[in-house]
Formats: structure tokens, C-alpha cells, sequence
């Protein structure tokens, strides 16, 4: 049986990997979760500098998933590649890692560095709804997404994959100007701009008034918007939204997904990349299907 | 070593409006965990997804055995009241760091609580004087539990079969009124640490007083949280340095804490 995928050029022992944000860099989940069985590790986003983060209450419960609005907190780029990179090479896993910034030379300088650290792949997040800084349009304008994707892919020296928002009209024309701008793959979706007010305080319940919404409630959209794009472009997609099982991965697979990220399920279950990997294989093994390459897409 | 595990409702009663006493039985979180740490608890419901970060009331580690006492606060909580013994619940823990009793060690201490942070302060009350069943406790030279009520009061007969015990209500229906700080005045009593759980505002008052009077204390805090072991920064505090593992003045609560020394943060 053939579990592993090719994604970019990057060979994938199976196509299961973590979503930015709820893995931080692999240790603390180390405790729970072998991480040399995931196909990859994504890590927590990275900017150039230190960054605080929002005010608390940063998430909230709404049914059948959850806001989050931590705002991107990390320790920046120098700590990141002094601590957390060495930490994850220790595990026969790719190593993916989130960029994050506000403006298009944030990104570019965090690239810069990454570009000489042993990493498999980057990805970038031109999406996060939770930090405003006069650019909240960023990953909703295709001519930005275009741009910003040139010139990164000019200094990056590993695959770049473009993480896109699904809080636009049309998510193929963002995913076709992140190909036009050279990406070698893009990952969606990421989490829906929602809010939630608590009517005993009469107030919000982020302190930042907004959330990005994730949980299996975003299911359904998430695996509409990867066919779509599926449809779309040639490069790769990585699938994501909701996923807390093996036959939710396989939805996002046979939409069209190279590969699917568990996020908001690792909070549910610490074990949830684990118990998908199996689930795909005892999938498999039901249905004998040889390579799980044939599922790629399989839906049209 | 965390895990996550399927465990045993014992048996749950009401304790007092909204306030509800669980045991439960686990395989093996009991055995490792320690006072003034959690557990997360998860729902049954597939609709509410995150667990519940609960406080440890009790630890019984020769039976294996955890006892909790929450207030209902929201439908997470509400479907935890109506479990009955021998139900079965997914519990992950035990998470945070715990009270560092060392520091108590032939001290005069004060345990100070304040409403459903009363709860907590039980099993560091029973280690403190040598009732609990954790190897190697340091016992202290003198405990008094501090605790503060806005008006009905439960586990005080619990308390004041380990220790020495002062209470304050706010409405004055019982002991002092006012507050925990206000009690300790009223009585005149006095120690040289302070282990404490309860409200924001009362913690804030606490570490004014202990930083006036120079007593070393310890505050147990809460924030609401997603993965519970320091993933997602979701529950941060503002710490008063940079902290060495965010790099920014944030720590996490669910991992760093949820005791801190009370001069380490901001509230």
C-alpha cells in the first residue's frame, strides 16, 4: 500500500500534516503524538520580530467549532531558527514553516532567512483575518497575492505554498494569482471571519471583537472551496477545515487535496493526526486501493 | 506524563447552588498529578468541542482517584452536572505546573480562595499538614485557610478538618464581612507565604497586600483556553519580564502556569 504523496517535489511519507497555529513548533504535542509518523509538520506562524499577540479572551466555543484571535503571536524569526528549527529536525518529518508579517517586506525579510535554514517547505500566510494593520485586503486582492508570490519565489530556496483565506467571493481567483505568481502549491482553507457576543456581559466575546471560526462546522465550505480550486489551478492543494477524521481527510482527498492539515482537531483530540493516518490506511485496505494517489482528486 | 483517558464517574452531588462535587476514578492521572494543577474534561456532546479546564479539589493516589468541585458556568459545565456514577468521561491532565509547596515548608501560610477558587486550595491544604497521600510533602508550620464567599459557603467542614480556617462573606452573613483581606485584618493574623486561587480582582488584591507586608505569594490563575498543554496560545497572562519561551511579556497559563509567583505578572 502506497501512502505517500509528492507534494511540490517534497516526498511525504503520507499525506497528513498539521495547521499552522494549533501545533505549535511539535513539541508540546510531542508528549501525545510520534511525530515521526506525520507526513509533515507545519508549524506556528513567524515573523520577522517578537510579536505579542492580542488582548485575552483570545478564543471562544460557538457550536460545532471555535473563533480564535490569538493574533499571531511568536517569538520572531531569530528565535524560531535557533530553538524550534533544530528541535523538529531531530524527527524523520518534513518541516514546513508558517510566515506571517504586515507588510510585503516583513515577509520578504523572514524569507530571506529561512532560505539557508534546513526546512522542507514555507508556507505563507497572507491570511490570517485577525491582524489589522491597514492590510486586511492582502489576501483578498489578486493582484497583491500575484506580486507578494514573485517576490518571494525569487529569494526562496524551497517550494512555497501560498495559504489562502476563504473570506472572498471567489477563491479560484486568488488561488490562480498565487500560480501565476509561481507558487508551487497552496493550502485552504483557513478560518471564516466570524464573531460571537456574549449576552450576559453585552459584549464581545474576543477582545478582539473578531474571530477566525475553525471546528467541523467549516467543513462543508472547505471542501467546496478545494474542489473548486482543485478545478482551477495545476499546482498542489493542501486541504484543511475541520478535519477530525480519517473520512473528513478523505472528502478533502478525493476533492482534489495532495494533502490534508488536522488543526482545530488536535485540541479535541491530541492524537487526531495518528488516528487519521490510520484511518486512511484501513480505507485503503477496504477498498484496495493500492496508492492513494488514485484518490487525489477522484471526484469530478 | 500527560494523557488523555477514559475514566469512572464515582459520584457527583450538588454542593450548593450551581456549585457540583465530582470523584472520579482515572487509570492513571491520579497517580501522577499534584496540588494546584488541572484536567481538562470533554463533553459528550460533538457540538462543544473544547475541554473544560477543571481544578483539582482532591487527589487521591493510592485509589486512583480525583475529586473536582465547578460551578455550572455555561452548557459545558451544565452536561458535566448530569453525570451520573458509573458514567464514563474523557479527561486529559494532569496539565500546569501545581503550587510549589517546597517554598511552604516550615512557614506560617496562608491558603486564601475566593469563590469557586476555594476548591483548589483543599488537597494544598491536606499536603501542607501531612494528610495527603503525595510522597515526599513538605509540611508547613502553621496553615490557614483564607476563604472568601459571596454569600452560601461549601467545603468549609472539608477545611477545617486539616487546618485552621477564616471566612469572609460579602454579604456578612458568616464571618467577616467583606472580603479575603478583610478577614485577615479583622483577625490579625499573619504569615510569611501565601498560596491563593479565586477572581481576578481578589487576586490582584492579594498580591497588593503581600507585596505591602513583603510575604511570598503565589497566585493561581485562569484564562480561557483551547489546547490546554501550551500549543496555542490562547490563555496567556501578561508576565512582568519578557518571558524565555514567548519572547514577549505573555505566558502561557495552561503550561507555565496556572501558579505563578504573584510578582511575575501583571493583573
Amino acid at each position: 500500500m502506497k501512502t505517500s504523496v509528492n507534494l511540490a517535489g517534497v516526498e511525504l511519507k503520507n499525506p497528513v500534516m498539521t495547521a499552522s497555529g494549533t501545533f505549535g513548533s511539535g513539541a508540546e504535542y510531542s508528549e501525545f503524538v510520534d511525530l515521526n509518523k506525520l507526513g509533515a509538520v507545519v508549524t506556528k506562524g513567524v515573523a520577522d520580530v517578537a510579536w505579542a499577540g492580542n488582548k485575552t479572551p483570545r478564543i471562544t466555543e460557538v457550536y460545532g467549532g471555535m473563533l480564535n484571535a490569538i493574533g499571531l503571536q511568536n517569538p520572531g524569526i531569530d528565535v524560531f531558527c535557533k530553538r524550534d528549527i533544530p528541535y523538529l529536525q531531530q524527527f524523520d518529518t518534513k518541516i514546513i514553516v508558517n510566515v506571517c508579517g504586515h507588510a510585503p517586506e516583513e515577509y520578504l525579510r523572514v524569507v530571506e532567512r529561512l532560505a539557508e535554514e534546513k526546512i522542507d517547505m514555507m508556507e505563507i500566510n497572507i491570511s490570517c483575518p485577525n491582524v489589522n494593520a491597514g492590510f486586511l485586503a492582502f489576501g483578498q486582492d489578486p493582484k497583491c497575492v500575484e506580486e507578494l508570490t514573485a517576490e518571494i519565489k525569487k529569494i526562496a530556496k524551497q517550494p512555497v505554498i501560498m495559504k489562502l483565506t476563504p473570506n472572498v467571493t471567489d477563491i479560484t481567483e486568488i488561488a490562480r494569482a498565487a500560480e501565476a505568481g509561481g507558487a508551487d502549491a497552496v493550502s485552504l482553507i483557513n478560518t471564516l471571519t466570524g464573531m460571537k457576543i456574549d449576552i450576559n456581559r453585552r459584549t464581545f466575546a474576543l477582545a478582539n471583537k473578531t474571530g477566525g471560526m475553525s471546528g467541523p462546522a467549516v467543513k462543508p465550505v472547505a471542501v467546496r472551496m478545494v474542489y473548486q480550486v482543485a478545478q482551477a489551478v495545476k499546482i498542489p492543494i493542501i486541504g484543511m477545515g475541520g478535519i477530525l477524521s480519517a473520512e473528513d481527510a478523505l472528502e478533502f482527498i478525493l476533492a482534489g487535496a495532495t494533502a490534508v492539515s488536522v488543526g482545530t482537531g488536535n485540541f479535541i483530540n491530541p492524537t487526531t493526526t495518528l488516528d487519521v493516518i490510520q484511518g486512511i490506511e484501513e480505507y485503503m485496505d477496504r477498498y484496495n486501493v493500492d496508492d492513494i494517489n488514485d484518490l487525489i482528486g477522484a471526484v469530478r | 506524563m500527560k494523557k488523555k483517558e477514559l475514566c469512572t464517574v464515582e459520584s457527583q452531588e450538588m454542593i450548593s447552588a450551581g456549585i457540583y462535587s465530582l470523584w472520579i476514578k482515572t487509570p492513571s492521572i491520579a497517580g501522577e498529578a499534584v496540588p494546584g494543577q488541572f484536567v481538562s474534561l470533554y463533553c459528550q456532546d460533538g457540538s462543544r468541542l473544547l475541554p473544560r479546564p477543571i481544578s483539582l479539589c482532591e487527589i487521591d493516589r493510592q485509589g486512583q482517584r480525583l475529586h473536582m468541585v465547578y460551578r455550572v458556568a455555561g452548557k459545558g459545565t451544565a452536561e458535566f452536572s448530569g453525570l451520573k456514577a458509573g458514567d464514563s468521561i474523557q479527561v486529559m491532565g494532569p496539565l500546569g505546573n501545581g503550587f510549589p509547596l517546597e517554598k511552604a515548608a516550615g512557614k506560617r501560610v496562608f491558603l486564601m480562595g475566593g469563590g469557586i477558587g476555594i476548591p483548589p486550595m483543599l488537597e494544598t491544604a491536606k499536603s501542607l499538614t501531612g494528610n495527603s497521600d503525595l510522597t515526599g510533602a513538605p509540611e508547613a508550620a502553621k496553615v490557614t485557610a483564607v476563604l472568601g464567599y459571596r454569600d452560601v459557603r461549601f467545603l468549609q467542614e472539608e477545611y477545617e478538618k486539616y487546618c485552621d480556617v477564616c471566612i469572609s462573606t460579602e454579604d456578612g452573613s458568616y464571618g467577616t464581612k467583606g472580603n479575603v483581606i478583610d478577614a485577615i485584618k479583622e483577625n490579625g493574623l499573619e504569615a510569611d507565604v501565601i498560596f491563593a486561587c479565586g477572581p481576578t480582582p481578589m487576586l490582584r488584591g492579594i498580591k497588593a497586600y503581600a507585596e505591602e507586608k513583603g510575604i511570598a505569594c503565589w497566585i493561581s490563575m485562569e484564562e480561557k483556553m483551547a489546547c490546554g498543554i501550551g500549543a496555542c496560545l490562547a490563555c496567556v497572562c501578561q508576565s512582568k519580564e519578557v518571558d524565555s519561551h514567548s519572547h514577549v511579556h505573555n505566558k502561557r497559563v495552561c503550561k507555565d502556569g496556572p501558579v505563578f509567583e504573584a510578582s511575575e505578572v501583571e493583573l
